[in-house]
């Protein structure tokens, strides 16, 4: 008996929506199943990280104050995935789309009209689209490859944000530390719903959320990103143009980023420090696949990497494993979805042994 | 000014020397047709398995200790290159993803295992040379590194002789420029990309122990601070040739201890940050240029990244 992969004509509705889900069950079980063996009390730990999130009120905050990048950077991350464009550089387009909103704040130090925010906002989405218009150029002129390109520039803007909050955008009243100074009150993003504390980047992720939803079921740009993606050949005589899928998807997976970046620094933080470039981007990367780059699905993926951001913290006080245990967790996730993308594309076919059996019989 | 001198290469010699291991690793992987990204995870459960070992068996085994400790490393670096071997190549997975699934992993699990090691000394490595040439003030440029540095500078030529002048390594360039037609000719594709994938984690490994063992004998979390992303840069400015990697590693070398100077004493007129930033920025500079002129004689693999699964 041996097991053959036979390819799907589609992909598997049934697997795309069951993988996901088998990969967070299959997290936390192994997750349990470790901590026991290293001397954590286990069911207590998953519980902590996974569970404790979600039916504790006062955490709901929390989990969607983390839930809002993850989700804005994935969405646009999933569409480039779908051409098969790999943007892994969102961090540093989120690192650069926030370098710019603030520097739109900075330099309008006393501005206190209603149009400040929408500028550093816009500032921001540009400063993430300009980061990513250089792989994008790199790749429709020279042909580099995009993932060794945006990964590069990751770096580079981790130093230009290092140099700016330790020389020209130094805080003069931050007792040394490298910090820009606080935003002004008329600079900081208000609630969008007064009397709660949904954070306004919720707010955002969730219309964004549905109008990526249009722009991937509903729209021709959608199919044409597609079918780069699947069949590029197909595209060309489509006459979908594959520079300009390059091109748009960087364009709008860096402005996601950029904005990403630009509201964590209006709505969050109220400054940039060093504990600002925190790896969303890259956490972003596992929300897209958990979400099968489909939007609905980034947005439940993004609140369940949220989760266990903020479990970790609860695991760490209440059962004391590390804080780097949310990160295992990640990306045992990711392990998991990848490993069973498998079962979405192909079919798993049992095959027995015995006809080989009825041929010697014939033999005889 | 001549202790400057020599203080000043042997820092350039020390802080190359992991890149260059971790690259020359990732050299045998990407030539095989395979991107891992995740060589900072592998060089930080090298390091952690290293520091470990050595600080577990130092009472009982003196000066081997360190030793077990970087076998060890490479053992563990490769082992979890299994785990991304296994994914890419068995399952077909996204290899961008994998890798990168790989490093957050590896950054992860190293921390919770190097938890418990924070504080802790191990005994350094026993030099190769009598101390009147590893501690001579002029030939200690030469004889007073650690061995594994001299085993990296070995690694580079080993590896470049191997893909360039052995049949082994003329199938595993072939596997790496046309899985296909090495599949029908009768290589086991699948099998030799383990095989590299395996050898880029060992090397990764010992990279990372690099750290822990030789430049701080100390755990510390993250302590490999992105090398393992500047050694695929190095890979990709390299132009994937084993000889260019060694130039590429000590020029990246160069740049990474003016940072450092400039850090420390304002010795450059332009920002630390500057610095620290030139081996992307060039690296991405090289990429654009290459392949505007493709007579730089680049050999990267083209099969680089792509999936391959015979059974469909």
């Amino acid at each position: 008996m041996r097991i053959r992969l036979e390819k799907r004509l589609t992909p598997s509705r049934f697997m795309q929506v069951a993988t996901p889900i088998a990969s967070v069950l299959l997290t936390m079980a192994l997750g349990a199943i470790i901590f026991q063996l290293i001397g954590f009390d286990g069911p207590h730990a998953i519980y902590e990280t996974f569970i404790t999130p979600i039916v504790a009120p006062y955490k709901w905050v929390d989990v969607m104050t983390k839930a809002a990048p993850l989700i804005i950077i994935a969405l646009g991350l999933s569409l480039g995935n779908q051409a098969k464009i790999w943007n892994i550089g969102a961090e540093g387009q989120y690192i650069i789309g926030a370098i710019a909103g603030a520097g739109v704040a900075f330099a309008l130090p006393n501005a206190e009209g209603f149009w400040i925010i929408p500028l550093m906002i816009a500032a921001g989405i540009v400063g993430g689209m300009a980061w990513a218009a250089i792989p994008a150029f790199l790749k429709t002129h020279y042909r580099v490859s995009e993932v060794l390109s945006t990964l590069m520039l990751v770096y580079v803007a981790l130093q230009v944000l290092s140099y700016l909050i330790g020389g020209p955008w130094k805080d003069p009243n931050g007792h040394n530390f490298p910090q820009t100074p606080p935003l002004t009150a008329a600079q900081q993003l208000p609630h969008v719903l007064p009397g709660t504390a949904i954070p306004p980047g919720l707010v955002v992720a969730i219309v964004l959320t549905l109008v990526f939803w249009l722009l991937t079921t509903r729209s021709v740009y959608g199919f044409s990103v597609r079918t780069v993606g699947a069949a590029p050949s197909a595209a060309r005589y489509g006459g979908f143009d594959a520079s300009r899928t390059v091109w748009t998807t960087l364009m709008i997976s860096g402005g996601m980023a950029g904005l990403a970046g630009i509201l964590e620094v209006s709505s969050q933080l109220g400054q940039i420090n060093l504990g600002f470039p925190s790896g969303y981007g890259f956490t972003a990367i596992i929300v897209s696949f958990l979400g099968r780059l489909n939007p609905i699905g980034v947005f439940l993926a993004g609140l369940i990497l949220a989760v266990t951001y903020v479990g970790g913290q609860v695991a760490q006080t209440a059962v004391h494993v590390p804080e780097a245990t949310a990160g295992i967790f990640q990306a045992t996730m990711l392990f998991f979805i990848l490993a069973s993308d498998i079962l979405v594309r192909y079919r798993l076919r049992v095959i027995r042994d015995a006809p080989r059996v009825a041929r010697a019989e014939a033999v005889a | 000014m001549l202790t400057f001198i020599i203080d000043a290469l042997v820092t350039v010699v020390g802080v190359t020397t992991p890149i260059l291991l971790a690259a020359t690793g990732e050299l045998v992987v990407e030539k095989s047709g395979v991107l891992n990204l995740g060589i900072e995870g592998m060089m930080l459960i090298g390091a952690v398995t290293g520091f470990a070992v050595a600080l577990t068996y130092g009472d009982n085994m003196g000066a081997l200790a360190p030793w077990l400790g970087v076998l060890c490393a490479a053992l563990a670096g490769a082992a979890s290159s299994m785990l991304f071997a296994v994914l890419v190549l068995t399952l077909g997975s996204n290899q961008v993803a994998t890798g990168l699934a790989l490093t957050i992993f590896g950054i992860g699990l190293s921390s919770l295992v190097g938890a418990g090691y924070v504080g802790a000394v191990i005994p350094p490595f026993d030099s190769l040379f009598p101390d009147s040439l590893a501690g001579d003030p002029l030939w200690r440029v030469v004889f007073g590194y650690s061995p594994l540095v001299y085993f990296a500078l070995i690694m580079v030529f080993a590896v470049g002789w191997f893909l360039n002048r052995t049949r082994a390594g003329l199938i595993l360039r072939a596997v790496g420029e046309n899985d296909i037609s090495a599949h029908s000719i009768g290589y086991p594709v699948i099998a030799i990309r383990y095989a590299a994938i395996a050898f880029g984690g060992a090397l990764a490994g010992i990279g990372g122990s690099y750290f822990s063992m030789v430049i701080t004998p100390m755990w510390a979390e993250q302590m490999t601070a992105g090398r393992g992303w500047i050694a695929l840069a190095l890979v990709v400015f390299a132009g994937w040739r084993a000889g260019r990697l060694l130039a590429g590693a000590y020029f990246f070398g160069i740049l990474m201890t003016l940072e450092l100077y400039a850090k420390a004493s304002g010795f450059s007129f332009l920002p630390s940050q500057f610095w620290a930033s030139m081996p992307y920025i060039m690296a991405v500079a090289v990429l654009a240029f290459m392949s505007a002129r493709d007579v730089t004689g680049s050999e990267a693999p083209a099969c680089l990244g792509r999936p391959f699964l015979p059974s469909t």
